[in-house]
């Protein structure tokens, strides 16, 4: 249990990345990454529920009775999700629009219940942020992975900011399977395919 | 009646939930190893998805929208499904024993289940009346059911398989997912 602070973020970066590393949380992973944005837009908004559910789970664990633990945890996940619904109303419509029902189903994601009672519940509160933070960047950057690896065969643009980028030229036959529920399946397969080719420490 | 029939079609095979919808693929992976969990779980989930869709619509219908609190729905939302599962499995454990011992295992996990969660929201979004709420919350757990079982026995089959080694286990599954999700992909054109 001997982890330096920084280790604590790293380890969310690599050895335990969502959703490869920890196989945890795939409905919004392979529903929303049409496209990059929609990858970071939803990357971000879990990260934000990752830290502040971990922090308050965190400087409440000497509080919350042991047998209704899950009960509460889930409230106070609910509650930032909320927040975060309300926010992403008020300033960021049109994503909002497009991630639909993915938002509020943060609140069901495994990710974000997992880290509340594997660690926020058993570690302090600076820990439990950093662990969070690790976590959630971890989340995005394999969101935009996938998304990336998704837009860019599905179309051969990259969106970003609302302002498509073509990669591959107006000649590139779009390859639509790509963007389709069947290719979220097999690209998530594969990069976890690649994934398991480097040797775990 | 007829437009309750096509709701339904398009809700078990077209707008598959798991194949189409990308919802509920913890324990469709979880629990598709064997097709005994597969069978446990997809009578839990079409069970427990009935009941908090009905109830879940009440909520929305004569709570929320009564009192103008509709920003409370996904807090209020998880409470009842967490409520519910819990209350299901006790009073499966104490009056119905044989079927608590069958769904016993898969029913707390249900509760984290998006599956059960996103059909409630999508009831609410789509603005359905009682009655098709009732038939899409029915049917969307049969189409669960349904892809979770043909999954978990092409699953059996990959067991006997050789597949390379940073392929095995989940990626493989994935991959495997994909294909079945091409042939709901046909559907598409049939409503």
């Amino acid at each position: 249990m001997a982890r330096s602070i920084v280790q604590e973020f790293s380890k969310g970066l690599w050895d335990e990345i969502p959703p490869f590393r920890l196989v945890l949380g795939l409905c919004p992973v392979l529903a929303v990454t049409k496209s990059v944005e929609n990858g970071i837009g939803m990357g971000l908004a879990t990260t934000f529920v990752l830290v502040c559910s971990n922090v308050l789970v965190s400087s409440l664990r000497k509080v919350i009775p042991a047998k209704v633990r899950i009960a509460c945890y889930i409230v106070i996940i609910a509650t930032f999700v909320t927040v975060v619904e309300l926010v992403m109303q008020a300033f960021a419509y049109p994503l909002f629009l497009k991630l639909g029902i993915f938002i509020p189903l943060i609140v069901v994601n495994c990710i974000v219940l997992g880290r509340s009672e594997a660690f926020a519940s058993k570690n302090g509160i600076f820990r439990s942020l950093l662990d969070g933070l690790g976590i959630g960047v971890g989340f995005t950057l394999s969101l935009s992975a996938l998304a990336a690896v998704r837009e860019l065969l599905g179309t051969g643009d990259l969106t970003i900011w609302e302002k498509p980028i073509q990669v591959f030229g107006p000649s590139y036959q779009p390859f639509s399977f790509m963007i389709e529920a069947p290719g979220a399946f097999v690209a998530l397969g594969l990069m976890l395919c690649l994934m398991n080719l480097v040797p775990k420490k | 009646m007829g437009d309750l029939i096509v709701l339904a079609i398009s809700c078990i095979l077209i707008n598959n939930i798991l194949l189409a919808q990308y919802l509920g693929n913890c324990p469709f992976l979880g629990t598709s190893k064997k097709m005994e969990t597969a069978i446990g779980m997809a009578m839990a989930v079409v069970f427990v998805l009935v009941m908090a869709g009905v109830i879940t619509w009440i909520t929305n219908t004569y709570f929320l929208q009564k009192l103008g609190l509709e920003y409370l729905r996904t807090v209020a939302f998880i409470l009842v499904i967490a409520s519910l599962v819990q209350f299901v499995e006790m009073f499966l454990k104490k009056s119905i024993p044989a079927l608590y011992a069958g769904l016993g295992i898969f029913l707390p996990l249900i509760t984290t289940n998006c599956a059960v969660m996103g059909v409630c929201l999508i009831n609410v979004n789509e603005e359905y009346t009682f009655l098709q709420a009732l038939v899409a919350s029915f049917s969307y757990a049969v189409g669960f059911g349904l892809a979770l079982i043909l999954f978990a026995g092409v699953r059996e089959r990959i067991l006997l398989a050789r597949v390379p080694g940073p392929l095995q286990d989940t990626s493989i599954a994935l991959v495997t997912a994909g294909i079945l999700s091409l042939t709901f992909l046909a559907f598409r054109g049939m409503v």
